[in-house]
């Protein structure tokens, strides 16, 4: 039998690891294993375009490289359980996969509201099936839309939601600003300003105790006793890693798959992880590991862990750079865009102005012990260019720890 | 080796421009600019480049 390597998960994380697993010398048999139908496809639009109906389906697909041609594709199939000492993975048809490698691309999963009340007209968005089920409903005539959850993928729903002419759009959270865990108070307040004058109302300090309605939501019920009136509800309130098909094989599963600095999985040199669900040490940082849902992780990490995998699979030394990636962001909300470079959430304790005002173009820094660790733009292009100047200074930074 | 960059899709993230600086740019208003046929040594940048792509708006051809 030929070398295999399998993956599991058929999203970005598990395209870009088949792509850089040629991209770093391995010849060997390639089996990607995704539960959804589709090849993959880029999910931030799902909360901009998609649900904008702005964009088809066809704009969203990857373009897999050329060199990742022959990598096989069992799509619509689930992984169950995996066996890592046998090296051996369960697919739901029943099949057993054997492997050289094994690389954990599952991702998350949007976690759920347990209150009572009717389940339907309740949506979250994370697949494209939700996106077309929740443009559906926004395009109802006069449809009320509370979104639960004052994070990212909430305000940009509630933003398009509001471009789309949808009469009303409420943002409940316990929180008393928006997005403000991740960014702090300054951009917090100056985010709740700019929805508000878009349009976006808010309900904040308060969370969702239960949902009104027969068969279908018409209100959600506040724990300050009051009630919005809702026709469609979006649930944008966290997400939960896809990590249950790897129980029993005595991995720390507590937030995600716990890696290494070299993105490895329980010590086992031939298991990685990439993506949104691996919870590794960043060495910019310091020794803590995190799970970081961004956009630019499942790139960088498929880039490493396909160097430590293939190493291994060769018999060849890894790579002795630790892994440091400098994450990026960007949400698109109404006309104005947040751009980040870093790790601003380690530097809420010291947050500055660097340029302009918050309340218009604003670039703010982030900063521990004195040094930035991360910088956030919040407006127009000019904005964004701001914060990318600042990418040569974080990358230059030293380590935090040593 | 053929750069294509879809300027329908493009918004100026300028993720390009780090990933390959040699071949993309940006102007003064922040407007993308890029050479259209790289020479091949620059193929493994100009594929990183497309990777990061947040609007999957550059094809490389040939
Ligand atoms: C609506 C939305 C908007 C976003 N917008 C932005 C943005 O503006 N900027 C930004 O920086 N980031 C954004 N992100 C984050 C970014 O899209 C994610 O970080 C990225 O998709 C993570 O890719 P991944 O492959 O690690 O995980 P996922 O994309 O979650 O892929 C995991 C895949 O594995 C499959 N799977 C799960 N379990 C199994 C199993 N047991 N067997 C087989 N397959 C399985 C899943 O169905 C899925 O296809 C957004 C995310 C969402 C959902």
């Amino acid at each position: 039998m030929t070398a295999t390597i399998v993956v599991a998960g058929g999203s970005m994380g598990g395209l870009r690891a088949a792509e850089q697993l040629r991209a770093a010398g391995w010849t060997g048999a390639v089996t990607v294993v995704g539960d959804e139908p589709h090849m993959p496809y880029n999910r931030p639009p799902l909360s901009k375009e998609v649900l904008a109906g702005k964009a088809p389906f066809e704009s969203l697909a990857f373009t897999p490289r050329a060199a990742a041609a022959d990598v096989e594709w069992r799509l619509g199939t689930k992984v169950v359980s995996a066996r890592l000492a046998e090296r051996t993975v369960t697919l739901d048809d029943g099949s057993t996969l054997s492997y050289d490698g094994l690389v954990v691309a599952t991702g998350m999963r949007p976690r759920r509201l347990r209150c009572p009340g009717p389940l339907t007209g309740r949506h979250t968005v994370r697949s494209l099936a939700d996106a077309q089920g929740l443009r559906d409903e926004l395009t109802r005539p006069d449809a009320r839309v509370v979104v639960v959850g004052a994070g990212f993928i909430g305000c940009e729903v509630a933003a398009t939601a509001v471009g789309l002419g949808v009469r009303e759009v409420t943002v409940v959270d316990p929180l008393p600003l928006p997005m403000a865990g991740p960014l702090g108070e300054l951009l917090g307040r100056a985010l709740l300003r700019r929805h508000e004058e878009r349009g976006v109302r808010f309900r904040l300090g308060t969370s969702v105790a239960g949902f009104e309605g027969e068969d279908r939501v018409t209100g959600v019920v506040l724990g300050d006793g009051g009630v919005l009136p809702a026709d469609v509800v979006v649930e944008s309130v966290g997400s939960v890693a896809n990590v249950e098909w790897l129980a029993g094989n005595d991995l720390d599963l507590s937030d995600g798959v716990l890696t290494c600095g070299r993105l490895r999985v329980g010590g086992r040199p031939e298991v990685v992880a990439v993506g949104d669900v691996a919870r590794f040490p960043n060495a910019r940082y310091d020794a803590v590991p995190r799970r970081v849902e961004h956009w630019s992780i499942p790139t960088d990490t498929a880039k490493h862990a396909a160097k430590t995998l293939a190493a291994h699979l060769a018999g060849a030394e890894t790579d002795p750079a630790p892994f440091a990636p400098l994450p990026t962001f960007w949400s698109d909300q109404h006309d104005f865009r947040l751009q980040s470079f870093g790790a601003p959430a380690l530097g809420l304790d010291d947050v500055r102005v660097l340029d302009g005002d918050p309340s218009g173009d604003v670039l703010v820094g982030y900063h521990t012990g004195g040094l930035l660790v991360g910088v956030v733009a919040l407006g127009g292009q000019a904005a964004a260019m701001g914060a990318a100047r600042y990418r040569a200074q974080l990358l230059k930074q030293p380590a935090l720890t040593a | 080796m053929k750069v294509v960059v879809d300027m329908n899709k493009c918004q100026d993230h300028g993720q390009c421009v780090f990933a390959a600086p040699d071949v993309f740019s940006m102007d003064d208003t922040g407007h993308l600019l890029y050479v259209s046929d790289p020479d091949d040594a620059l193929r493994d940048e100009v594929e990183e480049a497309a990777d990061v792509c947040p609007l999957q708006a550059i094809r490389i051809e040939g």
